[in-house]
């Protein structure tokens, strides 16, 4: 057991994360510490390989790697502790109002740490197949979006020849391009609704530039295969969401790709008990992005999903500078001591 | 969408364009007449006037892919163009990169590819990586 006690405890280094701890770090807190699962900082933006990142905070676009070593690097000349390969497995409320984040990694095995502030930055998940309650069997060659994006630009393996994506959030479009780059054969993009959930442009030089269709109101309503993907047999919805009898089609293929919506990422959130936003699937946050409990700060993709990085980043300087703010006033008028026993 | 309105010297090829230059997606009206000049509207910044022209008379993009890592199995190094190419070279670009394999270690920045498909224009690695 570690007994390490810190002024603000970030749980994830991606980008809500590395901005909210150097914000609060700007703010005077000096004990800091970022907690990742992954093997490197930066979180979902290392796989983004595609750019369009930073027009905002940076004026320029910038890949997800670049994007993520900005902040990385500004993380890194403040000197501000992360922990690698760490996963937090409860956060706990103290009756004092600190809160004990148990975290555990190979090296030190279960930590403790007593945290005056925690920072929820864990970002969010995609919906995965048994959400969408699509009849078939469990064939291999289904996978969400985001898990081809994981193989394809980090790992460099090609998960499927004959694609198929159901639903056109931003990950499903870029997927498209991605896979039609690498040799892959993207048969069509399918959406429930009668409009994309991505974005213009990405429609543009995602599907229209490599002549991929995009059928809307049309869904999957089985999937052919037993042991690999076959196939799937599109249908067209009504208004209602209803299948139109006749407009079933059948395509052949042998990879379907989900990219159909995004959830916040939240079991450490309510293993805490805040209050949760059904709508949002985040937690509840007043006007300094505070939880339900105090001293507990939502930002990014585990707040609500984001459109934008360059929005994850600026919510999250906010919710290090309220961490901050909060840390002082427990504290007394008194800033952390700069340079103290860090 | 593409049609053509006037006669004559007056003849101008127009198209209804998405602007891809950031998340705001501007709709374009961008019309090409017979000396080849472009006229663009319904941009809300300068970047769609280029872009818009730019489309109609040579389409590029940035193209960002992965490029084998030597000695490596199971990881890839992030690239891109470091400025865009004509849209018809990509495919070009993306053969001649198939072929690529860096050695470790690579700084983000260094250039991977020379002179992608005979545009110029170089492929950078978009992230470091140590040995």
């Amino acid at each position: 057991m570690n007994g390490r006690v810190e002024e603000a405890v970030i749980v994830g280094g991606g980008p809500a994360g590395l901005a909210a701890a150097l914000s609060a770090w700007e703010k005077g807190c000096r004990k800091v510490l970022i907690l990742e699962r992954d093997r490197e900082l930066g979180g979902i933006l290392n796989q983004c390989i595609h750019n369009g990142f930073g027009l905002h905070i940076f004026k320029e676009e910038l890949t997800g790697p670049e994007y993520a070593q900005r902040y990385i690097d500004m993380v890194e000349a403040q000197g501000i502790p992360y922990l690698l390969q760490t996963m937090v497995t409860d956060i706990e409320l103290l009756p004092d109002g600190r809160k004990i984040v148990t975290a555990m990694n190979k090296a030190q095995g279960i930590l403790e740490i007593t945290a005056d502030s925690v920072i929820l930055a864990m970002g969010c998940r995609e919906r995965p197949r048994g959400a969408l309650k699509i009849p078939g069997y469990r064939p291999a060659g289904i996978y969400s979006a985001g898990t081809a994006q994981y193989y394809v630009n980090i790992e460099g393996r090609l998960p499927g020849r004959e694609i198929v994506i159901l639903g056109s959030g931003d990950i499903g479009l870029i997927m498209a391009r991605r896979m039609t780059l690498e040799g892959a054969r993207v048969k069509c993009v399918a959406e429930l609704r009668p409009y994309s959930g991505g974005l213009k442009r990405n429609i543009v030089q995602c599907l229209e530039d490599f002549g991929i269709p995009l059928y809307l109101s049309t869904t999957i309503s089985e999937i052919h295969g037993r042991d690999r993907v076959e196939g799937v047999t599109l249908t067209r919805v009504d208004e209602q969401g209803n299948f139109i009898s006749g407009s079933q089609r059948e395509v052949p293929c042998d990879t379907l790709l989900l990219s159909c919506g995004l959830i916040p990422e939240n079991e450490l959130s309510e293993k805490l008990s805040v209050q949760m936003n059904s709508k949002t699937g985040g937690p509840v946050v007043n006007d300094r992005l505070e939880c339900s409990v105090p001293g507990v700060f939502a930002c990014g993709n585990v707040l609500h999903v984001h459109e934008l990085v360059d929005h994850v980043s600026a919510e999250a300087q906010k919710a290090g500078r309220f961490a901050a703010d909060f840390v002082r006033e427990r504290h007394g008028s008194m800033p952390a001591k700069a340079g103290g026993e860090v | 969408m593409e049609n053509e309105a006037g006669k004559g010297r007056e003849r101008e090829t127009v198209r209804r364009i998405t602007c891809i230059c950031c998340p705001m997606g501007c709709e374009l009206t961008a019309a090409v007449n017979f000396r080849g000049e472009a006229r663009v509207t319904g941009n809300r910044c300068p970047r769609g006037q280029e872009y818009g022209k730019r489309e109609m008379l040579c389409p590029v993009r940035t193209v960002t892919t992965t490029v084998r890592i030597a000695g490596r199995e199971n990881e890839v190094l992030p690239v891109k163009t470091a400025s865009d190419i004509p849209k018809d070279k990509i495919t070009e670009c993306m053969n001649e990169l198939a072929k690529v394999a860096v050695s470790l270690p690579v700084e983000a920045g260094d250039v991977v590819l020379e002179n992608a498909a005979g545009t110029g224009v170089c492929v950078v690695a978009t992230r470091s990586k140590g040995l």
